[in-house]
């Protein structure tokens, strides 16, 4: 009814039924807009799908515009790469926004428009992909290829037994390996990940069921066949012990082992020069600690690191430190001197530091006060009336 | 072009699909085993031979006609270049059906029925999407034990259908029922072998047609 007016009222009577709606708009003098008439397009077709031609346009609009930039730039055209782009972009349009994905960017159009399925079904009609009807035509075709690969399997464990051959064979140590290597160092896709492969919405359930499956399968005593298979599903995590590289200790004109450490507390950060051959003296920036750290508490944290390695009057320190209170420069002070004495000590001791928790930052930070509230936490005071 | 529609419909056995299987072959595959007395459904007591120690036997004479009707019709939609979708929802031979299906070039669905697929189908695939023109049932019961979804929807979209029904089975919404055993894994794979023949010897039959008549 209110869409019956609102076609009445339009001048000319050039309308259409599917027009899009931005000329329209501009056509038309309505008194009033209806939004009966916008209802009908809108949430037909789901997300935006790209066609193939305009994905080309996009990608030629692309290289055009990064050479037109490189000339902008007084760059070379041909050796324009990526990074050289997003310079020029930040120089060109400074922005102060907070978010990166909020600011300017220009970059190729794969990147941009999502990674999406084409058509289909083809010219008469008839689908590509035979599990198209079931409506998860990936995920269900990796569950098909999955089980086709354990059924595999399981006939080839029957020939072996046929054979009257051990199921196993000399590939023991493999499957020992594959364990280890599971267990150190690799994990499952995950559910996004998948997704992305798969180029389709997954649920819990579906995304459960297949890392089963791939469980199943390699745990068989003849899984290893299809290791290539599953390695395609798995991917490597490295253990982040091996990743931190323990500087050698260095040797001053006196011919003293020194090794340096910075550590961070709040908004205090400290550096420590730890001397070997010492006799437990402390110096904080210029000043003897008993001096710069009246408390008791705030020595003992200083002192801790050399207690843990019973190493108490042998080194000497000289630090430097700055921001936070009190307790903040202790605290970095005593990150930065543990962090130094690693290159003093083994590795076993190494870990037992790290354990301790004399290696890791202290991530507290003050929190921020919120609005409608008092401070951080704390409310106003209820009145109840 | 008319002629090579209209010509397969004057004969009854087109396809001659009476010579792929024999009553013996049934006999052997064990269609002919129903479940017990206490499951049988009222409206398959036409399709019961009788009765022995409480388990359903399945007249395989009967099974013989309609098997052929069904093959027959099958054919004709496989040279007519229809869509043919494969539904059992037994979870033990889901990874037959879909390979017979693939074998074929035709479609298959073994997995969990979404309510809107055949009645939603522009909205959940996308506009333009063409449907089945033969759903084939080869075990019409889901995992409940309740008629499948997608013989009420395709009687709704108008849709034939081809089921293999069992003793505990409603024969009524399905075109063209064939009674017998869905469970046993030797009837199964008579039934995804007869299938798959057909169809491609239809198909063959179209492509041998086209193929003459562009020498004409």
């Amino acid at each position: 009814m209110a869409a019956a007016v609102g076609r009445v009222l339009r001048l000319g009577g050039r309308w259409s039924a599917a027009a899009p709606g931005g000329p329209r708009a501009q056509m038309l003098r309505l008194i009033y807009t209806t939004t009966a008439v916008q209802r009908k397009n809108a949430g037909a077709s789901g997300p935006e799908k790209y066609t193939e031609a305009f994905i080309k346009k996009q990608i030629e609009e692309f290289n055009l515009g990064k050479r037109h930039l490189a000339n902008m730039m007084g760059e070379d055209p041909e050796t324009f790469t990526q990074e050289d782009i997003d310079r020029a972009i930040a120089y060109l349009f400074p922005s102060g926004l907070f978010d990166k994905q909020a600011r300017p960017m220009m970059k190729h159009p794969t990147e941009i428009f999502p990674e999406q399925r084409k058509i289909q079904w083809g010219e008469d009609g008839r689908p590509f992909h035979f599990l198209f009807y079931t409506g998860k035509q990936s995920y269900y075709s990796l569950m098909h290829e999955t089980y086709e690969k354990l059924l595999s399997v399981q006939k080839y464990q029957d020939q072996l037994t046929a054979q009257d051959l051990p199921p196993q064979k000399e590939k023991r140590e493999n499957i020992c390996d594959i364990l280890n290597r599971n267990l150190a160092g690799s994990r499952w896709l995950t559910k996004i990940e998948l997704e992305e492969m798969l180029l389709e919405k997954l649920s819990d359930d579906d995304y459960s069921r297949f890392i089963q499956l791939l469980q199943k399968l390699m745990t068989l005593p003849c899984g290893n066949i299809e290791e290539k298979y599953i390695q395609k599903f798995s991917k490597v995590v490295p253990a982040q012990l091996q990743k931190i590289v323990i500087e050698p200790l260095k040797y001053d004109e006196r011919g003293v082992a020194f090794s340096t450490g910075e550590g961070k507390r709040k908004t205090a950060r400290a550096t420590a020069v730890v001397y070997d051959n010492g006799t437990g003296k402390i110096t904080v920036n210029g000043i003897d600690v008993l001096h710069y750290f009246p408390v008791l508490q705030d020595r003992e944290q200083l002192l801790f690191p050399f207690q843990f390695l019973d190493r108490v009057g042998k080194h000497d320190m000289v630090c430097t430190v700055s921001g936070g209170g009190r307790s903040a420069q202790a605290g970095a002070i005593r990150l930065a001197s543990a962090k130094a004495l690693r290159s003093f000590v083994t590795e076993k001791e190494v870990e037992f530091m790290r354990q301790a928790g004399l290696l890791t930052v202290d991530p507290r930070v003050k929190e921020r006060k919120k609005p409608g509230q008092e401070g951080a936490r704390r409310k106003f005071t209820w009145k109840k009336r | 072009d008319d002629k090579l529609l209209s010509e397969p419909l004057s004969h009854p056995d087109f396809f001659n699909v009476k010579e792929l299987f024999s009553l013996k072959d049934l006999f052997d595959a064990r269609v002919h085993l129903g479940h017990k007395k206490g499951c049988r459904h009222r409206f398959m007591e036409p399709y019961i031979f009788g009765c022995r120690l409480d388990q359903d036997i399945i007249d395989l004479d009967q099974t013989m006609q309609h098997l052929q009707l069904a093959l027959n019709f099958t054919a004709h939609i496989a040279y007519r270049k229809g869509i043919i979708l494969f539904i059992s929802r037994k979870r033990q031979f889901c990874h037959l059906v879909e390979s017979t299906a693939r074998e074929c070039g035709e479609y298959a669905h073994t997995r969990y029925w979404q309510g809107g697929l055949l009645t939603n189908a522009h909205i959940q695939f996308g506009s333009g999407v063409r449907l089945p023109d033969l759903l084939v049932f080869l075990s019409s019961l889901n995992n409940a034990f309740q008629p499948h979804v997608a013989i009420r929807d395709a009687a709704k979209m108008n849709i034939p259908t081809v089921g293999v029904v069992d003793t505990n089975c409603n024969p009524c919404l399905i075109t063209y029922p064939i009674p017998g055993n869905d469970d046993s894994p030797t009837a199964m794979e008579l039934y995804c072998k007869l299938f798959r023949m057909t169809i491609i010897r239809a198909k063959d039959k179209r492509r041998q047609s086209e193929v003459f008549d562009e020498l004409r």
